[in-house]
């Protein structure tokens, strides 16, 4: 549809004349849209989702970009230098419940999440991703050097490209996860930084340290995408998202009552929108959950009422708008305060249509069972997933053991893609499309084994165990409610994640749990007692061996005896016992 | 299957063997090669009957072989191509000796040791003697050593055709050599590069792998008489440090334990070694129980009966060694043996 059609007038521009022409008659080169979206999440907690996006009219990869003014130079030059074509790095503390909480609007697995779309002009990739993950590693503060071969594979179908693509060679995707990343407040000050208001001014006012990391889920990511710059697609602009969800919980913010407000979440309010921005935005959701009056009371009332499809369900939200010069009427800063306004009932928990869970079982360390149960709850469409597995060398997968069982009976995926693993060089990669049948649970199981490593392979806590990273699920979910195409500079942020392809399905992407795995460990106190104690048995052999191979029988001669034996015999004689 | 196959190449290979032990025997009993009153030495074709049997009954009933045979492990053909060769080389046929060992070099590396001893037997078997300066020797020498390594080359070219890529070569040879799946097994070598310092782990692979090939040419030149005991001595020390070892290999050795069962008299610490083997034997799947999965022992206490094990293995061999060379002695030199002043005489190893 679009997409084809952009991809093949993608080509046309490589030959024509440089953009400048076309942005003359422009005002701006890059724009910047804020947006906070409140989402209250049927347990009573409460999801806020920071979005930041910048978007450049310029041509990254070719022209010599010098002047920088709302994208970050740093990563401008990154794209630019190593020929990236598209750039997705999460860093996330917690688990998204998908069961409770509802389908997230972007979900990442806990840990670091890095995949990389490169140019098909980089000759080489694993030189290029090397070299990627350490200057991200440096912007970023995080461990994204511990990412080399044994943690990076190369997805044949789960990662598509979000944004404009040429053809896609999946042997230009490299995808990496580190599951024990821990991300904390040295990891957010790099990403403040990079907005172009900083933390002064506009929404990301809010973003303190001491209250965000103080939630049940914490994702900061940045995604670079290249764009259509208008509807007709005829020249290219670069993206830069920044999103940060964060999940605030009632028992953890130590609230026995369910009421939100900015300040009790953030401890700050807002107070003006950053003025770089052309569009800054609260919204919160006041969908009603099952048709009846709203659960929710939000104050101060909201000047307008936004409604959309998103994610296959019919929602309403409150919108303030933080340019608009009566916001600010009243009070010099908004407060935005949520209040429950009946009881939530536990049992009208709406469960997603699509989510899944995932866990080891067996017992010992030398075998077990990683089995992953996928859920489809919709009542009456069946719809294919793909699932992509990566699990590292030291935990060897039997893939005769894997077995795919539906209702009961097994059900056999129609395109599997199956990379065994290399010892201390490469991970297994297990990619799956599997049916899945309407109102169904579908469950994975594969059975491995577990190798015991070299000493210094060990983490410096062994028995805490290995992280085995999330798997990944991608589907077109069908929704219920047809969808309308979104113009992506018209609607909300939040609705313009994923292209959408047509109207009747929406993209997901639903991360499992990460594992914990244990293995054998070595005693690491030993080395020196093992290398003394194994040449000593090598020894033993060794000694027996020369002996009887370089000396020969011979009869014993009469020996007068050494001196404690004449001593004995001196004695004996007194004794009057004969002597030795 | 293999196993029966074993069983039974093991049962004819002996069966002559013992043929040419008494022709043997015979021979340098006629020439009076042996002192006067060594005749309770001499093996009779009475109590040498039941040999080969007992051979093969040694191998089939013993635990080893059948728990290798319950775990489906590949040893079993190991075993029965060792079993083929050593049955060919008794028999005397060179080309399907070399063909049996090309067969078994080319599926684990370390029975390439085993070329010298069948070389010595083959020579013995043509009467040809082993002086270096012969012209005879080093005609046969080379045309068994182009024997096997020509059907070696056909093997490693029969695989590259098959696979079409010479990948096979590190991950099977290379894999053997440099020990880079530390699973722990009945063996030495896995504990030892588990906790080895980096820096030093390729120094200690060559001296481990080295330590393998080289008791060949000592011992070699020390029972070049006497080549099948030869080949009993090699295959037990490849079973011992080859880097994967199971304990089918160790059946294999063991099967030939009644050939010798004549030097029972002059072993020194059978029952003890015995009891060793016995004891580790069954105490293996109980720490490793505990290790893996009660997780109430330490990977030390594997370690430990793996150390005791092997160290049996090695007393068992050295001990057989012993007996065997002892006999010698006493069969040429006398069983009483007196001093000089006439009482009686001990003999030590000098």
């Amino acid at each position: 549809g679009t997409m084809a059609a952009a991809a093949l007038l993608f080509l046309l521009l490589v030959a024509a004349a440089g953009p400048g022409r076309a942005g003359a008659g422009r005002a701006r080169r890059d724009a910047l849209r804020e947006e906070l979206l409140l989402s209250p999440l049927p347990a009573g907690d409460v999801a806020a989702t920071f979005q930041f996006r910048t978007r450049w009219d310029a041509d990254l990869p070719r022209g010599a970009v010098s002047h920088y003014r709302l994208f970050p130079k740093a990563l401008g030059r990154l794209v630019a230098a190593l020929g990236v074509q598209e750039l997705h790095l999460a860093l996330t503390q917690g688990f998204w419940r998908t069961r409770t909480w509802g389908q997230p609007p972007l979900q990442a697995p806990a840990g670091a999440e890095l995949w990389v779309w490169f140019q098909p002009t980089v000759m080489d990739v694993d030189k290029a991703w090397k070299e990627l993950s350490n200057i991200l590693s440096g912007i970023f503060c995080a461990s994204l050097n511990f990412i080399d071969s044994t943690n990076t594979v190369t997805p044949t179908a789960s990662f598509k490209p979000l944004g404009l693509a040429n053809g896609t060679d999946h042997h230009l995707l490299r995808y990496a996860v580190l599951p024990r990343e821990v991300v904390c407040t040295e990891n957010l000050t790099p990403w403040k930084k990079l907005l172009p208001c900083g933390s002064k001014a506009g929404l990301a006012v809010l973003l303190k340290a001491e209250r965000l990391f103080h939630s049940s889920y914490h994702s900061q990511a940045v995604h670079i995408r290249p764009i259509c710059r208008d509807a007709s697609c005829l020249a290219v602009s670069w993206e830069l998202r920044q999103t940060l969800t964060v999940v605030f919980d009632t028992f953890s913010s130590g609230q026995g009552k369910k009421d939100w407000s900015l300040f009790k979440m953030f401890s700050r309010t807002l107070t003006d929108a950053c003025p770089l921005a052309s569009q800054s935005k609260v919204y919160v959701d006041i969908s009603p959950k099952n048709k009846e009056k709203e659960l929710l009371e939000v104050t101060p009332a909201p000047a307008s009422v936004y409604e959309a499809i998103v994610q296959g369900d019919k929602r309403t939200y409150a919108v303030y708008d933080l340019l608009s010069p009566s916001l600010f009427n009243t009070s010099r800063s908004l407060n935005v305060q949520l209040k429950w306004k009946r009881p939530q009932d536990s049992s009208e928990l709406p469960t997603p249509v699509l989510h899944a869970q995932r866990y080891v079982s067996g017992y010992g360390l030398q075998t077990g069972e990683i089995s992953t149960l996928i859920y489809n709850t919709h009542p009456y469409r069946a719809f294919p997933v793909i699932l992509l597995e990566t699990v590292p060398w030291y935990l060897r997968l039997y893939v005769h053991t894997l077995t795919i069982i539906t209702k009961g009976k097994e059900n056999k995926p129609s395109y599997i893609h199956y990379q065994p693993a290399q010892d201390r060089r490469r991970p297994h990669l297990l990619e799956m499309l599997i049916q899945l049948p309407a109102n169904s649970v579908t469950k994975i199981t594969i059975q491995f084994e577990r190798a015991l490593l070299k000493w210094t392979e060990y983490t410096p806590d062994p028995n805490h165990g290995f992280y085995v990273s999330s798997s990944v699920l991608s589907a077109l979910v069908p929704s219920i409610i047809a969808m309308k195409d979104v113009d992506v500079e018209q609607s909300p942020l939040f609705t313009s994640l994923f292209p959408s392809s047509d109207g009747s399905s929406y993209f997901v992407r639903l991360y499992t749990e990460p594992l914990l795995v244990n293995l054998p460990t070595p005693d690491f106190s030993m080395p020196y007692n093992v290398i003394c104690l194994t040449c000593t048995v090598v020894a033993v052999c060794y000694g027996s061996f020369y002996n009887l191979l370089t000396r020969t029988f011979h009869v014993e001669e009469p020996s007068r005896g050494g001196l404690a034996k004449r001593l004995a015999n001196i004695i004996r004689k007194f004794r009057g016992v004969p002597p030795l | 299957i293999t196993d029966v196959l074993t069983a039974v190449a093991l049962y004819l290979a002996i069966q002559d063997f013992n043929k040419v032990v008494f022709k043997k025997q015979k021979f340098l009993i006629e020439l009076d090669k042996y002192a006067p009153d060594v005749a309770e030495l001499i093996q009779t074709p009475m109590e040498m009957h039941y040999i080969p049997l007992k051979v093969a009954l040694f191998y089939l009933l013993n635990p080893y072989t059948v728990m290798s045979c319950v775990a489906k492990s590949t040893c079993a053909i190991n075993n029965t191509v060792i079993a083929f060769f050593i049955l060919a080389t008794i028999k005397g046929s060179a080309f399907l000796s070399a063909v049996f060992l090309a067969l078994a070099t080319y599926q684990s590396l370390y029975p390439l040791t085993l070329f010298a001893p069948a070389l010595l037997y083959l020579l013995q078997r043509e009467f040809i003697p082993v002086k270096l300066k012969s012209k005879s020797f080093w005609l046969y020498t080379m045309q068994y050593t182009a024997l096997y390594l020509c059907s070696l080359v056909v093997i490693i070219c029969l695989s590259f055709f098959l696979l079409n890529s010479w990948d096979f070569i590190p991950s099977v040879y290379g894999f053997i050599l440099s020990v880079p799946d530390l699973t722990p097994n009945i063996g030495l070598f896995w504990y030892f590069f588990a906790e080895m310092f980096e820096h030093f782990s390729l120094f200690f692979i060559c001296v481990f792998q080295i330590n393998v090939f080289f008791y060949t040419i000592p011992l070699a030149i020390k029972l070049k008489e006497h080549p099948v005991f030869f080949m009993f001595v090699q295959i037990a020390i490849i079973s011992i440090f080859k880097s994967y070892p199971t304990v089918g290999d160790i059946a294999l050795y063991m099967a030939f334990l009644p050939v010798w069962s004549h030097l029972y008299r002059f072993l020194r610490n059978i029952f003890i070694l015995s009891c060793v083997l016995v004891v580790c034997s069954l105490l293996f799947p109980v720490l490793w129980h505990l290790w893996i999965y009660a997780g109430s022992a330490n990977s030390n206490f594997y370690y430990a009966i793996t150390l005791a094990f092997n160290i049996g293995q090695i007393l068992l061999i050295s001990d057989y060694f012993y007996a065997f060379l002892r006999r010698e002695y006493y069969l040429t030199h006398g069983l009483h043996l007196t001093r000089q002043d006439g009482t009686e005489a001990m003999l030590v190893l000098k």
